[in-house]
């Protein structure tokens, strides 16, 4: 965290109000493409939160693709067009990442199969040897014993 | 000279922990007591050799003695008093010295107080911890040395940044090394129980309050990181899952499975092996976490330690512990024996899927935090793993988590009944609902699934109601007696009602201000206003200022609400003078649990300036719930059954329980 700080971009600005668009949902629009981009000369920051000159110029960018009609999709695909997939900040699914997605899906479930087999296997051994008729005879005779001794203690 | 003093104890405890991680080992293996008997002092002397080393460190600090080259670089003689000692750790020779410091420390809170512990384990989990002390030692002395002379001695020193000139860097550190560093005790119990290759309930119970400590310590230490993020920085995230911060959750995630499976093991002797592993996997995060911060390997281009000899020493450092222990655990794990059963639907089944879902978390922030570095050594592509890779996977992941937390404490242990529970439960998913119900009322909509988490943020609130309700009769037996078996319960059920209430709280804040918050980027002149969140704030100009080490220019705004007056905040830019470097210190206003936060941008040719406004509604309760949960950790460990240790032999150390004794 204190790297973290120490990593942090000089005090300023990101989205500054000459950027903003007058159309409100193609501002929230542009905002939620900003916020998965990466600002890319800056420390796992998005464009949205960065000051970086580029970081501005890839808003701007951005908002002309949108007021030009462009859906999320093609403003997305534009952007890693020019500038790789180095840009996103959520990967897509391909084969490069596959393991990447994969991996919380693959770990749960098998961790899942792996603890019900466990719990399962355990469940199902009976435990210990069946009790020998002299041992039962022993037991019962314990049993029998402690009941009469509680009822006395009670009364 | 009292410089090349301190040095010298450094050098001295490289000494002690050498013969600590020695002779005790030699003492187990020959079964021989008096050797087993070095460790106690061979640990207490560590430490008081650490906190006499830092303490001379500390003191050139505060005498700002330049002839050190570490006090040079990151020290000013103007800086204020309380910066000169935390900027002891504020860079990385003197961060590298409290993670030594806390290390020793908990060898020799170890020693003193292990009185009760078999005399082979405590010689052996003393001897683990003095591998690690070694490692560190040695990583200190020859590569991060702090006490380093500069020959001639400059006038005066470079500063600290100004970014961590800030009362969060007097508690945060130390907070998260207490943390990071407390779980290498649970590691060292693990590694001693394999060379000895016995376990059983007592190690858990011996286990379980280190774990519990810096668990406590760690969420603590990471609120309050959080927090200083979210005032220092001015743009108001709270959370931006930053490598460095992913370093410190790991461990978190890990130690929360590993609180949790110590209790099955503690109670019903299963889950045994896990329980070892996980120990073992809580400390291999936080050396991955020291490393991955340390080293500077992933792409920082600001980490102050980037240095390559040093990420290659604490790589192999990283390589030798991890890959050592386990190996060790493949070697000794077939031969531990397997305890107690349980049906799946089960306190223990409850805790093993929360086990589950944790260590799958912290797997998948592993895995998005070493991707891109992995990837990019194999094929040379480069990608970026960023908060919405993590926002969604980690979301999805603690959704069923969060669902279940109520009904673990109520399901029996071996065999539980699930519908029973889930009737029990009944009125807590009824007042989660209907609580949900007001807000969406109050706030007149808003997006459907935000009120879906804020129900699921009151359910756990009601959920540790109902436990503590459950457990103490209530409906069942008289309002007294209910009340004295309430406080007649033990610490851990306290502790665990409190925790999992401080989740619901941090959920209902992570909830509340990720849907509800609103933002506001304008231009301001004096005299201006912009809404907030229901308030009005209006622009009365700026001031120029002069603090010890900085030049300030603060704006000045009040507010109002429907015309009232709530007050004024002051929201300021600062320069610092040694390093020529910028600081915002945003202005933040607190009402109820909800902020607003006012932060300045550049000022415009026309003499406005640019502000930003947010509102924050219900922010406080992320960190207050970190607060509870903290509070719960130190609760539990007030119980008294820790305290007293495990039972010794026959059952006749258990305590008599408070109830029968009252009456």
């Amino acid at each position: 965290m204190i790297l973290f700080l120490l990593l942090s971009p000089l005090p300023a600005f990101a989205v500054n109000p000459d950027e903003v668009l007058a159309d409100p949902a193609l501002e929230a629009r542009a905002r939620a493409l900003s916020a998965q981009l990466r600002c890319m000369v800056c420390q796992n920051q998005s464009i949205d939160d960065s000051n970086a000159e580029l970081a501005r110029d890839l808003r701007v960018l951005v908002r002309e693709r949108i007021v030009s009609g462009d859906s999320d999709e093609a403003v997305i695909d534009y952007v890693v067009s020019r500038y790789g997939e180095f840009v996103l900040l959520k990967p897509r699914l391909r084969g490069e990442t596959l393991l990447l997605w994969g991996a919380p899906i693959v770990l749960f479930l098998g961790g899942a199969i792996a603890m019900m087999l466990f719990v399962r296997r355990r469940a199902g051994k009976a435990v210990g040897e069946p009790l020998t008729a002299e041992e039962k005879a022993a037991l019962e005779k314990i049993v029998a014993g402690s009941q009469a001794k509680g009822a006395g203690g009670e009364s | 000279m009292i410089i090349e003093i301190g040095h010298y104890a450094l050098v001295l405890l490289l000494a002690t922990s050498i013969v600590q991680s020695l002779l005790p080992l030699a003492g187990t293996v020959r079964n021989d007591p008096a050797l087993m008997a070095v460790a106690p002092s061979a640990a207490v002397t560590g430490f008081l050799l650490t906190a006499f080393s830092f303490a001379i460190l500390t003191f050139a600090y505060v005498t700002s003695d330049f002839s050190v080259a570490n006090v040079w670089q990151n020290s000013h003689s103007m800086k204020p008093m309380i910066y000169k000692i935390s900027g002891v750790w504020g860079n990385h020779e003197g961060s590298m010295m409290l993670w030594l410091l806390i290390l020793t420390f908990f060898s020799a809170l170890v020693a003193t107080f292990g009185g009760n512990l078999p005399e082979r384990l405590r010689a052996n989990v003393l001897a683990v911890q003095g591998w690690i002390t070694t490692a560190f030692g040695l990583f200190i002395l020859l590569t991060s040395n702090p006490f380093l002379r500069l020959d001639p001695a400059p006038g005066e020193g470079q500063d600290l940044n100004p970014i961590l000139q800030d009362v969060g860097l007097a508690i945060h550190p130390p907070l998260l090394y207490l943390g990071y560093v407390g779980f290498s005790v649970c590691f060292s119990f693990a590694i001693a129980a394999l060379i000895d290759g016995r376990i059983d309930a007592a190690w858990a119970r011996w286990v379980r309050p280190w774990a519990l400590m810096a668990w406590s310590f760690l969420t603590a230490g990471i609120a309050m990181g959080s927090y200083w993020a979210y005032y220092e920085l001015g743009w108001g995230g709270w959370w931006f899952w930053d490598p460095v911060e992913n370093a410190s959750f790991m461990p978190w995630l890990a130690g929360t499975a590993l609180l949790h499976s110590a209790l099955v093991m503690e109670k019903r002797e299963a889950l045994k092996i896990w329980t070892v592993l996980l120990s073992i996997l809580t400390f291999s995060l936080s050396l991955l976490g020291t490393f991955l911060v340390r080293s500077g390997v992933l792409t920082s281009v600001h980490a102050f330690a980037t240095d390559p000899t040093r990420g290659v020493f604490i790589l192999t450092i990283l390589i030798i512990f991890i890959g050592g222990a386990l190996s060790l655990f493949a070697l000794r794990a077939p031969t531990l024996k397997a305890g107690g059963l349980f049906a799946p639907i089960s306190r223990e089944g409850a805790l093993v899927f929360n086990n589950l879902i944790l260590t799958t978390a912290a797997a998948t922030v592993l895995t998005g935090t070493l991707y891109p570095l992995v990837l990019e050594a194999l094929t040379g592509e480069k990608i970026s793993v960023g908060a919405p890779f993590f926002n969604l996977t980690f979301g999805l992941l603690m959704l069923p988590l969060l669902l279940a937390v109520p009904f673990g404490p109520l399901l029996a242990w071996k065999r539980g009944d699930l519908l029973a529970a889930g009737q029990r439960l009944f009125a807590a998913v009824g007042i989660g609902l209907f609580l949900a119900a007001i807000a969406q009322w109050s706030q007149g909509g808003g997006p459907v699934l935000a009120y879906f988490g804020l129900a699921i943020g009151f359910y756990m609130l009601a959920g540790a109601v109902t436990d503590l309700a459950l457990r103490s009769g209530v409906g069942k037996v008289t309002a007294g007696v209910a009340r004295r078996r309430l406080f007649g319960l033990p610490g851990s059920a306290f502790g665990t009602a409190l925790a999992h209430f401080g989740v619901g709280v941090t959920v209902i804040g992570i909830v509340a201000v990720t849907a509800f918050e609103t933002e506001h980027v304008v231009e301001m002149k004096p005299g201006a206003s912009v809404e907030a969140g229901g308030y009005t704030l209006t622009f009365d100009g700026m001031r120029q200022g002069r603090g010890p080490n900085f030049t300030e220019e603060s704006g000045h705004f009040t507010i109002a609400r429907a015309g009232v007056s709530k007050g004024e905040v002051w929201s300021s830019k600062r320069l610092y003078t040694a390093r020529r470097m910028p600081t915002t210190e945003a202005g933040i206003r607190t009402f109820g649990f909800s902020q607003l936060y006012v932060s300045l941008g550049d000022a415009m040719s026309d003499g406005g300036i640019v502000v930003r406004v947010w509102w924050k509604p219900m922010i406080l309760c992320i960190w207050i719930g970190s607060l509870i949960m903290m509070a719960g950790g130190f609760v539990s460990l007030c119980d008294r059954r820790l305290r007293i240790g495990a039972p010794q032999g026959a059952r006749k150390a258990r305590p008599v329980p408070a109830l029968g004794a009252a009456e």
